[in-house]
């Protein structure tokens, strides 16, 4: 699909070149906008919800805009090609929306000073060249109060992709969220070292319930692990987009990525001129991170969770308030201070009360 | 830690894993004994899933879909076994080629079904027997996916050393043209080997898309089709250690994330890369220890009758 996608690509940039030189102003008319995807829009997680995003754009706009994707490119030399070919292609806008495709973005960006390039989840900038994340641990935050109020074994099952600062930034803030509800609740972690594998998921779902485990909660893109928890009878938390429908007496609540907001701005200021090279890290409270209906669950753990889901949009609660205290004992942040945004970005150490090490330190 | 109802979980979990391969892997010795290297295997499972998924959900009967997943493995394995048999195209190429075509196809036949699901394929309890204490779930409680890779392997096995059907088809994978000298239709019989590879593909695509993670979502194979090819070869074609193959590889998959959860604190990447280690390994020391079981000696030859 991926071949015959930039082999398609491939020709377009051709004719868009050969275009070029003959009508140097058609292009004025529309606005044209890219996205590269890390996996199929068929995963229905992470690839699928910026597709999401990227069809909001076009009804918001559409006639004015024009907008294409490039799904399954793998980080490293091949998302440099498909990323050039779509800024050759008279791209406007080119929304890349992995954290490998940082460094060939950063690349692109350099050789094409008009166009404006938006990496996802990276910290690299340039004058063209912004970045966007999402907070998705204020959500975990909560999972971990749900959790804590839930699970009758006191452990948390949790499916893990890459030991990366996003996803262990996950299991600390679910943690920090238990240990306020629960200052003994227990964590098992698996890590399947992929993004999207629905039968090692799900397989990674079986052995944490075989071990005891009665809550699932996952930082893998499909949803296996929750049609699992549907079999046999536990809870569990959804990833990405909602998952209801594959556990309709398991889904606690979801996490779910809304990327159509900010798709919407950046793609508005690309068109009026305004656009600007900015690092934007949204959360809860500007409904880029938002929860799925609170489910399965009794209706004072449902009010916990809504009241925390409130005072983290107020901004009352942060959920790496101090004090924060790492697994060695030593302090990531004091009572009255939060641990800094650029502490959480790089994150590679686990809380007090998580028994396992980070892979690899 | 361990006890017997946990031992038969575990168990359980990995005979589920080993069938997905142990059924696509069956297919691909068929035809690769018969002389037909077929690289296509990941995208004839991936259509099997996905037109598999496509039928049960639209008519609402697993065996439907269950069917027309064979059918479909078969349909493009079909299109491999006329490129390579009937026009000796290069058949390296021709199976990349095959399973680049099997993953777009899939996606896009499975677009309008992401975010839908199925109920899975439910497990047929053996009476009497799948009450026995660990064994009894592990052995006589599974689904019929399971049951059909056991019935698969027996045919494969039998059908291969037994059968003068098998003897045709081994004669044809170790010289082509003696087989050919001798009056048997050499591509007919290729090109059915090939479509039973198909089939079996298509069977284990929709073990996955029914039973094992019962959605549709692009690429779910996630290259299970690669590892099936691999077994093939390092069990040194026999259908046997194909079975332990399969079944080594499905435990060290599943018990190095059993190892995980218990927090040992043994670096995850590791771990993760063990199934493949382990089954490289073991697979290996079978067949040093047996000699003169290589490849058929016509494997990836294209035969072109002179006339």
């Amino acid at each position: 699909m991926r071949k015959i996608l930039s082999l398609a690509l491939g020709l377009a940039a051709g004719a868009a070149l050969a275009g070029a030189g003959a009508l140097p102003a058609s292009a004025a008319e529309k606005l044209k906008a890219a996205w590269v995807y890390i996996g199929p829009v068929g995963d229905f997680g992470w690839s699928y919800q910026h597709d999401q995003g990227r069809k909001a754009v076009e009804a918001a706009f559409g006639d004015k805009v024009e907008t294409s994707y490039v799904e399954s490119v793998p980080e490293g030399p091949d998302a440099e090609r498909v990323i050039e070919q779509l800024a050759r292609a008279g791209n406007k806008i080119i929304f890349t929306t992995s954290f490998g495709y940082m460094e060939p973005t950063l690349k692109v960006a350099k050789r094409h000073p008009k166009v404006f390039f938006e990496h996802a989840t990276g910290y690299k900038r340039d004058k063209n060249m912004a970045t966007y994340n999402a907070k998705f641990h204020e959500g975990r935050y909560i999972l971990g109060q749900i959790a804590a109020k839930m699970s009758k074994t006191g452990t948390i099952g949790y499916i893990a992709s890459f030991p990366i600062p996003e996803v262990i930034s996950g299991i600390n803030a679910m943690m920090l969220g238990a240990q306020s509800v629960n200052p003994d609740m227990k964590v098992k972690i698996v890590w399947v070292n992929s993004w999207f594998d629905p039968a090692k998921e799900a397989d990674a779902a079986k052995a944490l319930i075989d071990q005891g485990v009665d809550i699932i909660a996952q930082h893998t893109d499909s949803p296996a692990a929750m049609q699992v928890a549907e079999a046999r009878g536990v809870k569990a938390f959804g990833q990405s987009s909602d998952m209801i429908k594959f556990g309709p007496n398991a889904q606690l609540t979801s996490i779910v990525d809304n990327w159509a907001p900010y798709y919407v701005e950046r793609v508005k200021e690309a068109m009026d001129g305004s656009w600007k090279s900015t690092d934007t890290w949204a959360g809860l409270k500007d409904g880029e991170v938002e929860m799925a209906a609170y489910t399965n669950m009794p209706d004072d753990v449902k009010k916990l969770a809504q009241e925390t889901e409130a005072k983290i949009k107020s901004g009352a609660l942060n959920p790496f308030q101090g004090p924060v205290v790492k697994q060695d004992g030593t302090v990531a942040a004091k009572a009255g201070e939060a641990v800094a945004d650029k502490d959480i970005l790089s994150m590679n150490w686990y809380v007090k009360g998580i028994d396992d090490k980070v892979p690899g330190q | 830690m361990l006890d017997t109802v946990m031992i038969g979980a575990v168990l359980a979990s990995v005979v589920a894993a080993a069938t997905t391969l142990l059924i696509a892997s069956l297919g691909e010795l068929v035809a690769e004994r018969a002389g037909t290297l077929n690289l296509g295997v990941e995208g004839m499972m991936i259509i099997g899933a996905a037109v598999g998924y496509a039928t049960a959900y639209s008519s609402g009967s697993l065996l439907l879909g269950t069917l027309a997943a064979v059918l479909a493995g078969m349909a493009l394995s079909l299109v491999f076994a006329t490129l390579t048999i009937w026009l000796a195209a290069n058949q390296v190429a021709s199976g990349l080629a095959t399973t680049i075509l099997g993953l777009g196809l899939a996606g896009l036949i499975g677009a309008s079904f992401v975010g839908t699901r199925l109920d899975a394929a439910p497990a047929l309890d053996i009476p009497g027997l799948s009450d026995l204490p660990i064994l009894g779930k592990v052995a006589f409680g599974q689904d019929a996916f399971v049951y059909a890779s056991v019935g698969l392997l027996v045919l494969v096995t039998w059908g291969l050393a037994r059968t003068r059907i098998g003897l045709i088809l081994r004669a044809v994978g170790e010289s082509h043209a003696a087989a050919h000298a001798l009056g048997h239709p050499v591509r007919k019989i290729r090109t059915l080997a090939v479509m039973f590879g198909g089939a079996c593909a298509g069977l284990a695509g929709a073990h996955l898309s029914l039973a094992y993670t019962p959605f549709w979502a692009s690429d779910m194979t996630a290259g299970r089709g690669w590892i099936a090819l691999a077994l093939v070869v390092f069990s040194a074609w026999k259908p046997l250690w194909l079975l332990a193959g399969a079944y080594l590889f499905g435990a060290v998959s599943i018990l190095q994330l059993h190892v995980q959860g218990f927090g040992l604190g043994i670096p995850s990447q590791l771990l993760s890369s063990l199934p493949y280690l382990a089954t490289v390994g073991a697979l290996v020391l079978i067949s040093a220890m047996k000699r003169g079981q290589g490849a058929p000696a016509s494997l990836g030859v294209p035969f072109v009758p002179d006339r």
